[in-house]
Parts: structure tokens; sequence; C-alpha cells
């Protein structure tokens, strides 16, 4: 026997607990300190293998760090969108709920888009350096860092890269599948927040009294876009610009 | 309310309805029918294991046998080890929280039922996995699968895949498991069972489901890794192009020792509960215990690399390492001293549960100062990779956890089964235990010392190993007598065993104030709790009451709500199962096409699950 | 009626008891006992052991004899009695974690002075060796640096000399898996990994043959990858260098004329060398140099024995060893690379004729 899909029986903010936290609230937050340290071993094992390729390409020659910082800033918009969604729920306007639920899906989505465009760029990144000289005029606005690289280097260096593939260094190996887990993680929130906009067309599906469940993608997005920012600064930023006296 | 042009269709959720039979097995996310199914497995698993076992100690028994050959020995202790540890102790360990956790709370079920039965189909797809591995070949790379000898040049065959996927899906099932006991034991707690009154146990299930969901996520990283090498040449423990083996060793063993503290801290819960029972004296020091069990966790990630002393990194690194690891000798030896002090000065009735619990001191403290021995890392350097490690590592383990796990299942027998067992064949076991493990474990101190390595599928005559060898061979037989005992005493009571009142003991805690078994909704009233060990103080207080008593909360036995049986948790690991399948065979009619099935499967079974509410309105 | 102090005086002999069934189990004549240290490497790890094991002894007889005096003292004598239900002891509790603590703390100052001796030859020594140490599935290949060509390096396999009292330093790399050096009576083990560049280093106080044995994991034939070390005076060490470094003396017996012929037509030589000097650094080959092969105690990486105790070598035990392993390597050595990849164990077209592996033999056996 079926039951049929109902809005009646909502527990969440009745059922008794110690204390008085619920308990998928609770499950979301245990879930996601498991994530961290999902992403934590990724990064770390980044960290370790960082500078240690033995072939380019090298993260200064692929990085396009204004493209990635309007990437970045796109996800971060779409956090204060989603946060814009959750209060508009809880203020029971639907359609108010319905477009910024929207819009997160679609910043997301023109994240993933960068992500897309990124790894397809620097799979099929091919540089031929004839010289030093020729490294500056290609990252113009690098040019005191490449300046410092090529003052060690020896006349006419020639250098090919053909491409960052996982399979090349230990670069692309461990930024692919970084990132890539994180455009996963993101994907998933993606349809996760497709679905209960769908849902809201289904009455009596999506309430300000079922607020939690709303709440619950809320943190997850929110975290996926944490993740993101220590990604970007650690691996985009630190990787691209050197340390202060370093 | 505005609607879309599309009609969404009414979607309705098929759910079992008081499901009978087999179908109710399948269904069912009662805590306690899920800690019985995962007990019996974990045990059958536990026999497998066994198995491997005496066929290893037969083709060691001496030097240059022909008893199985080298390929098959390799695949033998592979398996023997990743079964005991992912497919015997853990599931066993669940199995008591899985039935105790709430009882010992005061809680009805634990916080999420569905996701409760879910963990354990998902674990018994990843059980079956890895032991079906062995047609055609099971993995050989040790359970540890140290690179590069787990890569794809070196190791072609599907084995090896088998053993990385049954390890992730186990990991799925262990991390589901743990993040329902965290919000159980936080959140469903009765009111006035304040965390310094918790039983010892349910502290120790929350100390290790907190280190299961911080350590599982590193070995699936490391695994995940693996597999990429393996599957699409990527670079992870590539050394000709730059990468490092010993990242998987640092990976594995950020893992792999927190691990070690999974297995132990639920057998040293069970412990706590059983001696203060038996002595009839509360547990000496219970926030000293509490507090070593979670100083142990913490200080458990530090340790790592104890495991890594000969790999060459380097003195003062082994220094740091050697600190470390013998400062967490304390907290494990003040827990040692406080049982002692438990039953000190107290009335000990020497019964099947407490013999069991006795021994388990007797024997983790000889695991312990071998431990010690290769804290010692100057010494290390000699016992790494020879059988003393086995030595250490089976005092623990056996006579550790397992003995613990035995100790419980005698100790609970009457509440979960309702019927008593014979008390003269537990002792017979235990004493067939003892002397044993003993037997079999004791001289691998000695060959190991005597420069016998480890992971060795014969050894030549003259090397003077031939006698210990062959007296630890023995003693396997010893134990395999000592467990048929173990199923004729409890497989016969469990069916016509005198039936069990809800308080044989005189326990001290919540589950021996219902009956045995007790009702499918456990409380007839949520207790109020207003001590530690509250049952027996309420005995105490209440001494000449002879019905058993438990503190109402005023809750009318007909508005309980249990939560409904549902199919979806099964359906989900189901699709797990599938995919993990399809990741393995990649390469069936079309790349990757079973794997898609699952994941279809699997999310059809998630938005099910999701969409399905906690109980039917009736 | 348990008397504590009549308890007491038990437990003096039960810590004799436990001190002989641990030693019972100490054979220092056996050939890889931890417990006959042969070197100061040894020597020193095997002092912290006894010092740790004193002290393993001290708590067990201990902990066992209170938990042994309390199991009995306590036992349950009537059921209706309930005894004092004491929650704790402070004072106690602080004497059981402080000393155990300081035990742990007065051991591990020898521990991390042992480990630091270990790593590194002492600086003070007049003269020192190099020995690179390089692992494969599953045989141990040994270079010396050449005494002449500072450029070069002397290459065998599975039987290496050192020198009686003067420090070896040994650099380990493996081409394949992760392998470990092993020799107990001279010292712990370190891991031969791939490319991590470890080192140790080890001497001898006495001439003798050490046992080695590969103390890693490395797949199939891991039980079957063993070695020595034969430890001579410095002079016999010098001669034995230069004589490794030369090919072995030629012989013109026809048969091991033919057996020369088949080493070469069977595709022996592909991955055997018998070339003694190779350039430094350079990548060895899949199997084992062959060049003094007839002078190795032991055949397969230390499985075979080609003489009657360990000694010198016994042509007829050698020759039998020769053939055995050529008929049919994989009963000797499971999974083994030269039956996995040699054309004439590969292809049955050309799998060895008796009379090729009779020639092969007789010329093997030249290779002193």
């Amino acid at each position: 026997m079926a039951t049929e899909v109902n809005n009646d029986t909502n527990h969440d903010d009745h059922e008794y607990t110690t204390t008085g936290l619920n308990h998928r609230k609770m499950l979301m937050w245990a879930f996601l300190g498991s994530d961290c340290m999902f992403f934590g071993a990724l990064i770390a094992t980044y960290l370790v293998y960082q500078g240690k390729s033995l072939v380019g390409p090298y993260p200064v020659d692929v990085f396009d760090i204004p493209v990635t910082s309007v990437s970045t800033f796109v996800l971060l918009m779409s956090s204060m969108s989603m946060v814009l969604a959750y209060a508009a729920l809880t203020q029971n306007k639907i359609s108010g709920f319905r477009i910024w639920m929207a819009s997160t899906a679609i910043m997301g989505a023109t994240f993933i888009g960068f992500q897309v465009y990124e790894f397809s760029s620097f799979s099929t990144f091919h540089v031929d350096i004839e010289s030093c000289n020729e490294k500056i005029v290609k990252h113009g606005i690098f040019d005191e860092y490449e300046e410092e690289l090529c003052a060690n280097a020896k006349e006419d260096h020639v250098e090919t890269h053909d491409g960052l593939q996982p399979q090349t260094n230990l670069f692309g190996t461990t930024f692919y599948t970084l990132t890539g887990f994180h455009g996963a993680h993101v994907t998933l929130g993606i349809i996760w927040i497709l679905s209960l906009l769908f849902l809201s067309y289904k009455k009596g599906m999506i309430t300000p009294e079922r607020h939690l469940d709303v709440d619950l993608a809320a943190l997850y997005w929110h975290f996926v876009d944490v993740v993101w920012i220590v990604i970007f600064t650690v691996i985009y930023l630190f990787g691209v610009f050197p340390f202060p006296g370093s | 309310m505005s609607s879309l042009p599309i009609p969404i269709p009414n979607i309705r959720i098929p759910r079992p309805v008081h499901p009978t039979g087999i179908w109710s097995w399948f269904t069912t996310i009662d805590h306690k029918r899920i800690g019985i199914l995962y007990g019996i497995t974990a045990f059958f698993l536990f026999l497998s294991g066994g198995v491997e076992a005496t066929l290893m100690r037969l083709q060691l028994a001496g030097p240059e046998l022909g008893i199985v050959s080298a390929a098959i020995y390799n695949q033998l202790f592979t398996m023997h080890g990743t079964t005991m540890i992912f497919l015997a102790i853990m599931p066993l360990s669940a199995a008591f929280f899985n039935y105790l956790i709430p009882l010992q709370i005061g809680a009805r079920d634990v916080a999420f039922p569905r996701l409760n039965a879910f963990s354990y189909w998902t674990f018994l797809g990843g059980a079956l996995m890895l032991k079906l591995s062995w047609i055609g070949g099971a993995t050989d790379a040790g359970w540890f699968g140290y690179a590069p000898l787990t890569s794809i040049d070196q190791n072609p065959g599907k084995g090896i895949d088998f053993w990385i996927i049954s390890l992730q899906i186990l990991g799925i099932a262990s991390l589901a498991s743990a993040f329902n006991f965290i919000v159980t034991i936080i959140n469903l707690r009765a009111p006035g069972m304040t965390w310094m009154r918790l039983p010892l146990f349910t502290w120790m299930t929350f100390i290790t489901a907190i280190l299961l969901v911080l350590a599982f996520p590193v070995i699936t990283v490391a695994l995940i890794e693996l597999t990429f090498d393996r599957y699409f040449g990527f670079n992870f423990f590539n050394v000709a192009n730059g990468g490092s083996v010993v990242l998987w060793q640092h990976l594995f063993w950020v893992f792999g020792h927190p691990e070690v503290y999974i297995l132990i801290l639920p057998a040293m819960g069970i412990v706590s509960e059983v001696l203060p029972v038996f002595s009839k004296k509360p547990l000496f020091g219970y926030a000293t215990v509490v507090l070593a069990g979670a100083i142990i966790a913490f200080m458990g990630w530090m340790v790592w690399s104890h495991h890594m002393f000969t790999v060459g990194l380097g003195p003062v690194a082994n220094t740091v390492f050697t600190i470390t690891t013998m400062l967490i000798a304390v907290p494990t030896g003040i827990k040692m001293f406080n049982w002692i002090g438990t039953i000190w000065g107290g009335s000990i009735k020497l019964n099947t549960p407490m013999l069991f619990s006795l021994g388990f001191i007797a024997m983790f403290l000889i695991g312990g100062l071998s431990g010690v021995m290769h804290a010692v890392s100057a010494h290390d350097a000699q016992q790494q990779d020879t059988y003393f490690v086995p030595a250490h590592i089976h005092y623990v383990l056996f006579g550790g956890a397992i003995m613990a796990i035995l100790s419980g299942i005698y100790y609970w027998f009457p509440k979960y089964s309702g019927k008593m067992y014979s008390e003269k064949e537990g002792k017979i076991h235990f004493w067939l235990m003892m002397i044993g493990q003993n037997v079999t474990f004791f001289p691998m101190h000695f060959v190991g010392l005597d420069g016998m390595p480890r992971r060795i599928y014969t050894y030549a005559e003259g090397m003077g190993w031939d006698l210990w060898n062959a007296v630890a061979t023995a003693g396997v037989f010893i134990l395999i007598a000592g467990f048929l005992v173990m199923i004729n005493n409890l497989g016969r009571h469990w069916r016509n065993g005198p039936t069990a009142p809800s308080d044989p003991w005189d326990g001290r805690t919540l589950e021996w104030s219902i009956s045995s078994p007790p009702p499918e909704h456990n409380f007839d009233e949520i207790p109020v709790v207003t001590a530690l060990d509250d049952w027996w103080v309420t005995k105490q207080d209440s001494q000449n009451r002879a019905v058993p008593v438990s503190g109402g909360s005023g809750e009318e036995t007909h508005d309980i709500h249990m939560p409904q049986a549902s199919y979806w948790p099964f359906v989900v690991a189901l699709g797990l199962f599938v995919g993990a399948y399809g990741v393995v065979f990649n390469d069936l009619i079309f790349p990757y096409l079973i794997a898609g099935i699952g994941l279809i499967i699997t999310f059809i079974g998630v938005y099910s699950w999701s969409l399905e509410p906690v109980n039917d309105p009736e | 009626m348990l008397n504590f102090n009549k308890f007491k005086q038990v437990i003096p002999l039960l810590f004799v008891l436990t001190i002989s069934m641990v030693l019972a189990g100490c054979y220092p004549e056996h050939n890889q006992s931890t417990f006959d240290a042969s070197g100061p490497v040894a020597e020193r790890q095997l002092n912290v052991f006894w010092w740790i094991l004193a002290g393993a002894a001290i708590v067990f007889v201990l902990v066992e004899a209170v938990l042994a005096y309390s199991i009995i003292k306590y036992r349950r004598k009537d059921e209706s009695e309930t005894p004092k239900q004491t929650h704790g002891n402070a004072k106690l509790e602080f004497v059981w974690t402080s000393l155990p603590a300081l035990m742990l703390i007065i051991i591990a100052i020898p521990t991390i002075n042992t480990l630091f001796y270990a790593a590194d030859p002492p600086k003070h020594a007049l003269e020192q060796h190099t020995l690179k140490a390089i692992g494969h599935q599953w045989w141990f290949e040994f270079r010396y640096p050449s005494p002449n060509e500072s450029d070069k390096e002397i290459v065998t396999a599975n039987e290496v000399y050192i020198p009686v009292g003067y420090p070896v330093s040994i650099e380990l790399d493996s081409v394949d898996v992760i392998h470990s050096f092993w020799v107990p009576k001279l010292a712990g083990k370190v891991d031969m990994v791939p490319a991590e560049g470890n080192t140790m280093w080890f001497e001898a106080d006495e001439p003798g043959v050490y046992y080695g044995q590969c103390a890693e994991y490395c797949g199939d034939s891991h039980a079957n990858m063993r070695f020595r070390v034969v430890a001579v005076p410095e002079n016999e060490f010098n001669d034995w260098l230069i004589y490794q470094s030369t090919p072995a003396t030629e012989s013109a017996d026809p048969l091991a004329l033919e057996g020369k012929e088949v080493f070469k037509t069977a595709g022996c030589s592909g991955c055997h060398a018998l070339k003694t000097v190779v350039n430094k650094g350079s990548k060895g080959r899949i199997g084992p140099n062959l060049a003094h092969v007839a002078s190795r105690r032991h055949l397969a990486a230390g499985v075979l024995t080609n003489s009657e105790d360990g000694g010198l070598v016994n042509d007829s035990y050698l020759q039998e060893n020769l053939r055995n392993w050529i008929q049919d390597p994989n009963s000797i050595k499971p999974g083994n690379i030269m039956a996995a990849q040699g054309v004439v164990y590969t292809n049955p077209d050309r799998k060895l004729t008796e009379g090729e592996i009779s020639a092969l033999v007789g010329y093997l056996t030249t290779l002193k």
C-alpha cells in the first residue's frame, strides 16, 4: 500500500530532543564535519605535492586569477541568494523563495560553467617559450614575479607545455581531483536546490513550517562555498603569488 | 499560489504496512532487529575470517609446506585482516551500538531509524562484495594495501578493485551509522540523563562515532586516489612522475590509527559495564574512565607514523612519534587500573560474562605491554614486520576486543534473546579461549624476535622457527573447539532455553528495567533519570518492590508513535551495491553502464526516502 | 582466607618465572635471532629492549598479581552482600597515572639516543665504506664504488662482503615496490622505498656469515627474498672487491663453451649481466648479475643452499640447484619474473632441452 505524500505530519519542531536542536540539523553538521576531513585530505595531498611536479605546465602557467575571481564571486553571490531564498520562505513569500532559489541554482550552474571552461582551457594549454622575455609578454600583470623567475634562467630558455591533463604531472593529478570533487559537490547541491524549487509547486511541500528542509540545503550550500574559498586562496592565490620574502 | 504549466503528478510512495515474516526483516527499521542482523551477519563473517586464519596456520605449521600456494596464502592474509577488522569487529560492535544505545539512554529508537537500516544493508553489500572477490582472485596486497604494490602495473587483476570499492561501500555504512549515533546520543537522552550519567558503553560509543566521522573520510580519499591511479593513470603514487609511495602510508595510517581505537573503545565500554555489575560496585573513577577514553581518541590522531618507523622518515620524526605513542599508553593504563579498582573490594561473581571481561584485562595487558615495546622505536626497527607485530595485534584485538565482545554477547544474551544460556558451557568456552589464544599467539613473540618476518607464505628449514610455529597452529584448534561450544550453547538456548527475567544480573543500567526482550517501543514510559547507574539507584530506593520500576514521564502508552518500516533504505543500499559492481566491471556492454544503473537506483531510493514521511498518519 | 603478606612473597617468584618464560623464546644461535647482536647498532638496539623488557615484566607481574589477588580475595561468598560503593580515589588515580608516565619518560631517553645513533655512522670513524642495496622483486642488488675509477660501481647480487670492524654506510633503493633491508644480527631494518633515498649503517664486530631477509611484503615471493652479508677482515674484503670487479676466468671446457652460447641464444644475457663494473647510478638489469654466481653460498636470493652448512660452495650442490632452478623456477620461487618473461619459459617452442640445460649448468658452474 502506498502512502500519499502529504504535508500534515511535520515533526521537525515538535519532536522531543534533549538539546532542543533539531535532529536533522545536527545530522547535517556531523556530515559536514566528515566532509571537512574529506576535503582536508585532498587539500593536504595537493599541498604535499606542491612544487614537486617533474614537468610543467605549472600553476603559474595556467591559472587565470582574474577569471577565477569572477567565478568565485558568482559562487559567493549564490550563497547570498540562498540566504534570501530562506528568508523569503520564513516570511511565507513563496514567489520570492522561488526566484531566489532559481537564481542560486543559476549562479551555481554558472560557476560550474566556469569550471568546465577552466578545465578545458587547461587541458588544451599549449605554449612554446623561446625565451624568458616572451613569458613576460604573455603574463602581463605578473611582470615583477616573472622577472624574478627569469633572472636565473639561461639564455634562449626553451619550454614547451602541451596541455595539463591529470596524467601530465602531480599538479594536474591533484588539482583536477580536488576541484573536480568540489564541482561534484556543487552539482549535487544544484540538483538539491532545483528539487526543492520544483517541489515548491506542489501544494504544501515547501511551507514556512517546513523551513528546515531548505535550511539544510542552505547549510550544505554555504559549506561548499566556504570550501571553495579555501581552495581559491590556498591553491590559486598562494600558487601564483609568492609569499613575501620567498 | 502560482503553478507550473507542467502538472506534477501525485507521487505515491510505496510503504510496507505491518510486514511479517522474512519481509519484515528486509524492511525493519527497529534498532533491536537491526542489531541482531548486524550481530548474526558479523559472527558468520568472523567465522569466515577464522577459516582464512586456520588455512594460514596450517601452511605455517612447518617449514616449506605446500598446503596452500604462495598466491593463495597472500590472498588469505590480506582477506583475513580486512575481514576481521571491517567485517567482524566493527559490525559486532555495531550490533551492540544498535541494540543497546536507545535502551541505555531511555529512548524508543535511534534518531534516524531508516538511516540505521540503510547502514546495515549497505554494510551487507560491502561485505558480500569483499568475500565474493575470492572468486576470480581476491586482493593480495595486504589489508593496508601499500603503494606501489597496489598499482595497476603490479596488480592488474580485479582483486584490488574489489577491495577498494567494497571498503568504500563499508565506509558509507560506517559513516551513516556514526552520524546516527552521534545525533541519537546527543539528542535522544531521556530527561535527566545528563552527560555524566551516561552509561560507560554509551560514552565509548559516542567517542567511537566521532572518531569514525573524522577518520573514514581520510581513507576514502586515499582509496579514491588509488582508484584514479589504477583506472585513469593519475600520478598520486606514481614514483616515475614525482609521486611518493609514502603518501599512501601517511593517508592510510592517519585513518588506520584512529581505526584501532574505533576497534577497542567499544570493547572497553562493554568491559566497563560488565565489571561493575558482577562486582556489585560502581565503576571506579567513572569520570576518569570517560576522560581517558576521550584523551585516547584525541591523542590517537598524533601517533600514526609509529606504523612507519622503518620507512625512513628520519630520527627527528621518529622521535616525535615515539613520544606521542608512549604518552598514549598513559590513559590506556589508567583505564586498566580503574577496572581493577572496580573489582577490588567488590563481591565478584565469576560467571561467563565476568570471566571474559577479566580475561580481557589479563590479555589486553600483555598486548598493551608489547605495544609499548613497539613504541620503543629504536628496537621497533627489529620488531617491525616480524611476527612480533601479529603477536601484539592479536593480544589487543583477540585478547582485547574479541574477549570483550564475547563478554557482551553473553552478558546481554538474556536481553536480546529472552532466554538464559548454559553457564557451564559458557565457562568451558572461556577456558578454551584463554588457553587457545595464549598457545596460538604467545609463541609469535618468540619467532618474531627470532627473525621471522611476517606475511611470508613459508619459511626455510633450519631457521629454528619450526617448534613455535607448530605450537601456534595447535592453539588454533583449541580456539575452534571453543567457538563450537559457544555456537552450540547459544544456538540451542536461543531457541529452547529457559525464559530470562528482565533483570537476571541485578544490573545497573536502564536496559535491565524493561522486559527481555524489550517490547518494540522499548519503554512503556520514558524514564526520568536522576543519577548515574539510575536503575541500580532506583532499585536501592525502592528495595521492597517486586516489580521492576521505571520513572514515569507521564506519557500515555497509546500515544507512542513508532517509526514505520520502509523499503527505501534497502533500495538505496541495493543501488550502491549495483553501482559498486558497475565501477569494478566498468567495461561490460557499455562503459560504466552498470554503474550508471546503480546510480539511478540510488537516486530513486534517495528521492523516495526523502519524500516519505517518518510516520504514516493513521 | 587469602593472606596479602603471603601473597606478596609470591611476587618475586612470579617475576623470575615471567623472565624465564620470556627468555625461553630467546635463541641467539638461530640464524636471524635479534638476540645475537653482532654489531654496535644491533647491540644498542638490543640494550634498549632489555630495559623495556624489564619494565614490562615488572608491570606485568604486578598488575596480573593484583588482578589475581582481587579475583580470589573478593569472590562472592554471599548473594545478599552489597560491598561498599566506592566511586573513586583521586590520590590513587594520580599515583597510577604519574608512575607509568615516569617509567615511559625514563625509557624514552635511551630510545631517542639510539634512534639518532642508528641513523648515521659515527663521525669519528676513521674510514667508512658505502654500499648500495637496491631491491628488486625478489632479489637484492649490491653495488660498491669501484676503488679504481670514481665514476664506476662494482655490481653483484644476493651475497655481499663487508669489512669487519668498519662502519658500512648503506644507501637503499628499489626499482619496483617497497622492500626492506634487514640483517637482524647487525641492525634493525630500514625500508627500501623507490626514490626516497633512505640510508642506514651497520658494522660487524666479528667475521661471519650474517643472514638477511626482505622485511616488507613485496608480492608473490616476498618469503623467498633473502640474502647474506659476509663479514671478513679488511684485507680479505679488499681482495674480494677486486675479485668482484673482474669477470670470472674463462673456461676452455667444451660443455662450458657450449653453455656460454646457450646463455646468449636462450636470451639469458638480456636480463642477467656478466659485466662486473657499471657506470655509477646506472639502471640495473631485471635479473641478478651472474659474473661470480658459482662462488655464492646460495642461489635464488638465499633460497637454495650451495653448501653443506652455509659455508663454502660444494659444486655438486651448486649444479643440482642450478639445474632445478633453470628447469622449473616457479616451483622454487612462485611468480618469479624469469619464468614470467623469459622466452624459454613463455614460448613452448623455445623450451630448453635437457642438453641445453646441462650445458648452461656446466657453464654457470665455471663462473666462480
